[in-house]
């Protein structure tokens, strides 16, 4: 298959297309203003639609709208806009809509910084939206797994019936390196999954069949609504991905995700050169996050686990110590507000771990 | 010679119908309906000439209109 | 003896609806499935419900229909509208839905022309939560959040919304109707019907402005809140086609 040399923004977006999204809606924000250009450019292209939304409140509203009708959508933005659509995701997820949204993350809080960060774990895996509800969240570490992570939340969206967020960095997302795209799906595919959506769409039935009906928010029967979707929340531990880098025979084991999961591994390599026995738990799913890979850990070899993240404070080594519990200590490295996690900083935290 | 009748458990009893009938042929009435209204009954209906004015203003979709 | 009047089938049977004694959201519904019936156009249309009093048509409505979060009607119609074209897309919102929290929305829309059409009520004040002041509020009027009533130095002075749309080149139709006398009623559900079938021509957007009332937050019985239109309402917001391309 051929390859080609593309940016993780731009990935994304043709990954999407390539999936059947023919409906984005978005607004500028750096650093992630190449996915509404490059959908511009290319729905027109597959007969799809994208609209420059007014804002990203409006944006994030007309893909509810979209994805409502059964089409495939998206939407994306960089972690204050994504605070924006906090309510519109909420709704999507209240309503049982599918779509998928991508935030490009850069520092935080607040407008932040326009470099990368990673400071948006807490927003992305516990709370993008009020009511307590969940969503798969994928964490790519390069522009293919960008790639591949969007291109099958469409169908993940489909499956639940749910939003799904491809928590992007801003590294991952401006870097540009050779992928090798997806398969386009057919005009007659595309139309199938639309189709495939028609009971519950609201693009008019009429009085004499199933009424399409999206409702936010259930005047009578709002627990009911929250109980069925708790269920299929808990089915998703069958969807954790990770990846565990040199962890059988490891005395630290890094904890990282994104751009610092990569840089992370530079630094394994190096080290591993050195005799530090040192591997990575890297999340790549972070909601539902991996736990699993913590707990079949020896903790009789492991004497520390190292949270690397562009995140102060950190926000992933919470749930790193709710996987750990007491059974070793937790130390963390990070950077935080735009500035990148150096190589060296990681060499430097996992050496001084091991003179302990 | 026409008729309406009015749906009175959708009656609120805003009396839209019974100001804008123009032969009188509707006023409140004196029983209530399960919401409480005292719903609105026809008390002349000889005079009804079918215009369904009372129709198109009610609120609650209450009245249909013979003729 | 014929039928001459039935009720629309756009209601749900039997609904006894929610809506205060006199209020024009339950006119309005029925005239929207009135039009809808006539142009046999019912199993093609979803409706986009705001937040407030206008939402609890959710349950009397036969056909296919959203809430939207509050303000966004217009952008969620966009995303409809544009997704799946063949749809009939209307929207039907309030005076805080369309004019203060949703006007970027709504005026947006309305710049870019959207194929929508918008069913906008303006009652000068919010209903659902309890009588505050709306942006098409007029000057001394009371309300909870204008208890001493609005004052233009604090509170600046009512929205005209078809004025305001009407500075735009976009959009196709914009008329401003009540409900308040059988003359109107029929007037409004022309408009309606007109605001429809140029979506259906791909005219582009177009909007229909009702003068409408709320006894309970005014403060007056439904014939006396006839009196305030007339006497108070539409001499701020006078009925007419504002324009129509």
């Amino acid at each position: 298959m051929a390859r080609v040399f593309m940016k993780g923004c731009e990935a994304i977006a043709e990954a999407a297309v390539r999936a059947g999204c023919r409906f984005f809606a978005g607004y500028p924000i750096t650093p992630q203003n190449e996915i509404p250009e490059y959908f511009a450019r290319r729905l027109p292209e597959v007969g799809g639609s994208f609209v420059q939304g007014e804002s990203e409140v409006a944006s994030i509203n007309m893909v509810y709208g979209a994805a409502s009708t059964g089409t495939r959508s998206m939407t994306s933005s960089s972690s204050c806009g994504i605070s924006l659509k906090s309510e519109g995701i909420s709704y999507c997820a209240s309503a049982r809509i599918p779509m998928v949204f991508a935030n490009i993350s850069r520092g935080g809080p607040g407008v932040g910084s326009i470099h990368p960060a990673q400071q948006d774990y807490f927003q992305a895996t516990k709370a993008s939206g009020n009511g307590g509800f969940e969503m798969l969240v994928f964490a790519p570490a390069t522009v293919q797994e960008a790639i591949d992570m969007t291109y099958k939340a469409f169908d993940y969206a489909q499956r639940d019936r749910n939003p799904v967020l491809i928590l992007c960095d801003g590294v991952i997302g401006t870097m540009m390196e050779p992928v090798v795209l997806p398969e386009m799906k057919t005009d007659e595919e595309v139309a199938a999954l639309k189709e495939a959506n028609k009971e519950w769409a609201c693009i008019g039935h009429g009085k004499d069949v199933k009424r399409g009906w999206i409702e936010p928010g259930h005047w009578r029967g709002q627990e009911n609504a929250n109980i069925e979707a708790a269920a299929m929340y808990a089915t998703w531990e069958k969807d954790v991905q990770v990846e565990e880098y040199m962890v059988e025979d490891a005395e630290i084991v890094i904890a990282a995700y994104g751009i610092s999961a990569r840089t992370s591994q530079s630094a394994i390599d190096i080290l591993r050169k050195e005799g530090i026995k040192v591997g990575l738990i890297r999340p790549m799913t972070v909601h539902p996050f991996p736990y699993a890979s913590f707990e079949k850990l020896d903790y009789s070899k492991v004497k520390a686990i190292l949270d690397v993240e562009m995140s102060i404070p950190a926000q992933m080594v919470y749930d790193v110590k709710q996987a750990v519990k007491d059974r070793c200590p937790i130390e963390t490295c990070l950077r935080s507000g735009g500035e990148i996690m150096s190589r060296n900083a990681v060499l430097a935290a996992v050496r001084k771990l091991n003179e302990k | 010679m026409a008729k309406v009748e009015i749906r009175s458990e959708s009656c609120k009893s805003c009396q839209y119908c019974v100001k804008f009938c123009p032969k009188g042929v509707l006023a409140v009435g004196d029983k209530v309906n399960a919401k409480g209204y005292e719903y609105v009954v026809p008390v002349n209906m000889d005079a009804c000439i079918g215009c369904s004015i009372c129709a198109r203003m009610c609120p609650d979709a209450a009245i249909e209109v013979y003729k | 003896m014929e039928k001459v009047y039935s009720r629309t089938t756009g209601i749900c049977k039997d609904m006894v609806s929610g809506f205060c004694p006199g209020c024009m959201h339950g006119t309005v519904i029925k005239l929207i499935g009135e039009v809808l019936d006539e142009m046999n156009v019912m199993d093609k249309t979803a409706a986009v419900l705001g937040i407030g009093c206008c939402g609890l048509n959710m349950e009397y409505m036969t056909y296919d229909n959203t809430t939207a979060p509050h303000g966004r009607a217009c952008a969620v119609a966009t995303g409809i509208k544009r997704a799946n074209p063949d749809t009939l897309v209307y929207t039907y919102q309030g005076d805080g839905d369309f004019a203060s929290i949703g006007l970027g929305e709504s005026v947006s829309a309305a710049n870019r022309g959207e194929n929508i059409s918008v069913i906008f009520i303006n009652n000068g004040i919010y209903g659902m939560t309890g009588g505050q002041m709306a942006p098409t509020t007029l000057l001394g009027m009371k309300a909870s959040t204008a208890p001493k009533g609005r004052i233009a130095e604090e509170h600046g002075y009512p929205m005209h919304m078809c004025e305001i749309l009407n500075q735009l080149t976009a959009p196709a139709y914009l008329e401003r109707t009540s409900c308040n006398t059988p003359a109107n009623v029929m007037k409004t559900k022309k408009a309606i019907r007109k605001a429809f079938e140029n979506q259906l021509n791909g005219k582009g957007f177009s909007m229909v402005e009702i003068v409408s009332n709320c006894p309970t937050n005014w403060g007056l019985d439904p014939l006396d809140s006839l009196k305030f239109i007339e006497e108070k309402m539409l001499p701020e917001y006078p009925l007419g086609v504002i324009r129509d391309k």
